[in-house]
Order: structure tokens, then C-alpha cells, then sequence
């Protein structure tokens, strides 16, 4: 499982990275394995305002279906339309070309809830047994 | 306690992702869904399908017996004839799909591993006096070799000249000295074989088949990708498309019922149907919108629940997302554009299965 460093996680498998105040997110390694062979990603609206634990997207594998989760509260200022024709892009490069949303937080206080990696390295450990 | 095939310590190696499957513990992937389904489709692939049922029939009069419990026709096979079949309550409720091999000595049934005992059950419950019924599934292992270079690799360890052996047909024979059922059968459209041995065998059988197998890139599949190959073909799946509930006729299958034959159990129930008419029909539709149906969603015309999904999945081998549904008659035409809820409602359209034509099965 490939994890880095200067990412925060959430339970739900989300990975977010803070870049000139905007919070990119995708989902993790882990996820992307678990979930394996993505099929399809339904991306939110741009300019839809969120709070973090809100249901922004949805992503289908062949065999599974995984809510994608905000990770922060804020506005939906971007998403990947890559992923549109190339849903694999995520099985392929979960932390790179694999990213899902951009959004500009509220309050970036709300990263303090998130994991590290080390913390979040444990969790996949429990939710695997 | 979940039982395991012989081959399990082989999915493991080989880096399978086991789950729990009719009771066994099953590899659902090894590479990657997608990539398995184009080995398949491309070359060749093997699946263990050992956790499959089967129920030996015997006695003089075993093929009237099978003819009697199963819809299709029993008497017109010829020796070592092989046909999908299905297997009625009086209701004409399916109890099972599955294959009938006439082997020069006995009749074998080859069943969906979920309904073994169900079916083995059922069909002692209707036994004749003078017929013998043994449930051999726990002795026997089976392999599908699948793929279009599938008889060049299965000809290396043979001498039964396998080009002479039709779609549909079976041989008792010998495979790398191993005394076996094999036929020109499988669930994935394409050329490929299925291979009946005992369990012992198992661990020779795996490794020659992927030592011939190796200069054409053979992998082993799992189910996942076995079960998108079946839809790609509209083949059923039981517990998904056909199940109690549902009759062979409502199910788009009643080529494999011979009304005409003579009584069989569920007979007169689908008679009845034919004549009242149907009114529902298994359809196969393309997303015009994207979004995967799964089974049970709703299906919608005009905004007026009309059915609901039975299997669906995005198809690889045609790019599209696909699948099957229950839906009410005035509905059910080509071309007929329906909506489903997938978690909104998405543009489908009804089309002409199968959903992949190349396939290369004969």
C-alpha cells in the first residue's frame, strides 16, 4: 500500500492535499485496491457548497459501489474531468492524475481532524481484519 | 465452515483475492477484473469452477428420468451430447439451469454449486423406483480452459483429436493420462473447455495445463470477471436473472424448453403461462447515460415503475455499460428507451442481445 506523507486521510479513505489554500482530493491506495478495476465516477457540481462528511460523488467498480466523502467543508471549485473517459486513472495514480475534487475550505482548522499517514496506515490495518 | 476447492493454495500463490462464494471460498480476482476478461477474450484463461455441482444419474431408463425432470429435450441426444437445460417446480418456478451431459453409461448434471443440495433434494424427492441418484460434487474437480487459442493449448495433452469434437459435445477420455470428462462447453462465449476429473488429480492438472499454456500467456481468472464474460453473452446467472420466481419462458431461455416433448415437471404451468400470455420479459438494455445498474434497481418508462434490474455491470469488451432486467410487457420492445434509478434516473435502451458478438465459441 503506497501512502504519502504530506497527504492528511480520512476513515473513509480519502486522501486531501493542501496546494495554495485549496484542498485537492482523492481517494487512497488502499481504496483504489480494495475497490480495484473503477468503472465510473460520478463527480459533483462546481460551485456546490459542502460540509465535510457530506456525500460529494460516487465511485463504481465493477464489483462495488464507494460513496466519496468531503473531506472539508467548503465550495467545489474543481473536478478531474479526466475521469469522465477514464475512470482507471484512479487505479492507476490514486495521488496523481487520479484526483477527484478541488475545494476551497472553510476553515482549514478542519484538517486537524484528519490522519496522518501513520495514523491512517494503522486504521487500514484494523478495517482489513 | 466454508468449504475450499483443490486449488485454493494455487489462487493464493497466485495472488488471488479470495472470497466467499456458495459456500466456498473462491478467488473473485487475480490481476485485475478487466484484465482478465480481455486475457479471455484474447487468448486464454482458466477458471476453477470445482465449487460446481454434480449429480450422477443411472439405470436403464436414466434418460427418460432426466427428460422428465429437466425442460429440454433428453431423448433426441446423441452419446456424449452435452445441453443447458433447466429444471422446473410444478409452478414452472426455475429450481436450477443446468447441463446434462449423456455419457455412454450415465447421465451427469452439472448444477450451480448454490442450489447442489437443493437440487439434489429435489431431484430425489421425484426419483423413479429404478433410477440411481448420487451427488458426487465433493469427489470432483473442474477447470474451464477458456479463450479463442483454448484447443490449441488443451490438444498438448491429449491424443483425442479435439477439432472433431463439436460445440456441445463431450468425450470420456484422457488428459495428461488422467481418465476425465471433457467438453466443448463454457460461460464465456468464447472457444473453450470444460474439464471433469477427480480431485486428486488436481494439483498435475493445474500445472500442465499452465505449463502448455504458458507460450500463449495463460492466467487464471476469477469469478468476477467470469461473471461480466456471462452477461457480455446474456448468459444466466441463477439467483440474479432466473430464480423460483421466474419462468424459463419470462427469462428469454424457452429455446431450451420442448413443450412438445411429453410431460416434465412444470409442464403444464408454462403451458398455462403461454396461453394467458406473458407479462413481463427479461430485456437486455445499453446505458445511454453512464452509471452502472445493479441488481434490484428500479426501471422506469414515463415515469412509471415498469421492472427492475437483475445484473448490470460496465462491459469492457464493448466499452458500454450493460445489463438485464424484468420488465413489463408493452415495454419490453428494441429500441424501447427506459429509465433506470441509479440514484437518479439514467437513459437506457432496450437492444438485441448478446451484447458482445465476436465471441469465438463454435
Amino acid at each position: 500500500m503506497k501512502l504519502l506523507d504530506n497527504l492528511k486521510y480520512t476513515k473513509t479513505h480519502e486522501w486531501v492535499k493542501v496546494e495554495n489554500g485549496i484542498c485537492v482530493e482523492g481517494i487512497t491506495d488502499f481504496a483504489q485496491s480494495e475497490l480495484s478495476d473503477i468503472a465510473f465516477v460520478e463527480l459533483p457540481e462546481v460551485g456546490r457548497k459542502v460540509k465535510a462528511g457530506d456525500v460529494i460523488g460516487t465511485i463504481e467498480a465493477v464489483k462495488a459501489v464507494s460513496d466519496l466523502i468531503a473531506a472539508v467543508s467548503g465550495e467545489i471549485i474543481e473536478v478531474n474531468k479526466t475521469l469522465s473517459d477514464s475512470p482507471s486513472n484512479i487505479n492507476e495514480d490514486p495521488y496523481g492524475k487520479g484526483w477527484i475534487v478541488k475545494i476551497k475550505p472553510e476553515n482549514t482548522d478542519e484538517l486537524k481532524n484528519l490522519m496522518d499517514s501513520k495514523e491512517y496506515e494503522k486504521h487500514c490495518e484494523e478495517s482489513h481484519h | 465452515m466454508l468449504k475450499r476447492t483443490p486449488f485454493y493454495d494455487f489462487h493464493v500463490k497466485n495472488n488471488g483475492k479470495i472470497v466467499p462464494f456458495a459456500g466456498y471460498e473462491m478467488p473473485v480476482q487475480f490481476k485485475g477484473v478487466i484484465e482478465e476478461i480481455k486475457k479471455v477474450r484474447t487468448t486464454v484463461g482458466v477458471f476453477d469452477v470445482s465449487h460446481m455441482g454434480e449429480i450422477i444419474v443411472r439405470g436403464k431408463r436414466r434418460k427418460e428420468f432426466v427428460d422428465f425432470i429437466t425442460t429440454n429435450s433428453v431423448l433426441s441426444l446423441e452419446e456424449n451430447q452435452v445441453q443447458y437445460s433447466n429444471m422446473l417446480y410444478q409452478n414452472g418456478g426455475i429450481v436450477d439451469d443446468l447441463l446434462v451431459y449423456n455419457l455412454k453409461n450415465e447421465m451427469m448434471l452439472v448444477v450451480n454449486a448454490s442450489n447442489t443440495d437443493k437440487d439434489f433434494e429435489w431431484i430425489m424427492k421425484n426419483r423413479w423406483e429404478d433410477v440411481e441418484i448420487e451427488n458426487i460434487s465433493d469427489r470432483i474437480a473442474q477447470l474451464a480452459v477458456q479463450g479463442p487459442v483454448a484447443e490449441k493449448v488443451i490438444q498438448k495433452l491429449t491424443d483425442y483429436p479435439l477439432e472433431k469434437m463439436g460445440f456441445y459435445y463431450s468425450a470420456e477420455t484422457k488428459v495428461c493420462g488422467i481418465d476425465m470428462v471433457i467438453s466443448r462447453t463454457g460461460y464465456t462465449g468464447e472457444d473453450g473447455f470444460e474439464l471433469y476429473f477427480y480431485k486428486e488429480n488436481a494439483e498435475k492438472m493445474w500445472n500442465e495445463i499452465f505449463k502448455a499454456g504458458k507460450e500463449f500467456g495463460i492466467e487464471p481468472i476469477g469469478l468476477a470477471a467470469r461473471d461480466t464474460l456471462r452477461l457480455e453473452m446474456r448468459y444466466m446467472l441463477y439467483g440474479n436473472d432466473i430464480d423460483q420466481n421466474t419462468t424459463p419462458l419470462e427469462a428469454g431461455i424457452g429455446w431450451c424448453v420442448k413443450l412438445e416433448k411429453g410431460n416434465f415437471i412444470g409442464r403444464d404451468a408454462l403451458i398455462k403461462q403461454k396461453e394467458e400470455g406473458l407479462t413481463r420479459k427479461l430485456v437486455s438494455f445499453e446505458m445511454i447515460d453512464k452509471g452502472i445498474p445493479r441488481h434490484n434497481y428500479k426501471i422506469f418508462v414515463d415515469g412509471k415503475e415498469v421492472g427492475f434490474v437483475t445484473s448490470g455491470n460496465y462491459s469492457p469488451s464493448i466499452d458500454k455499460y450493460i445489463g438485464l432486467g424484468y420488465v413489463n410487457l408493452p415495454f419490453t420492445k428494441l429500441g424501447q428507451e427506459i429509465d433506470i434509478d441509479i440514484r437518479g434516473m439514467k437513459k437506457a435502451v432496450i437492444v438485441k442481445p448478446p451484447f458482445y458478438k465476436n465471441g469465438t465459441h463454435k
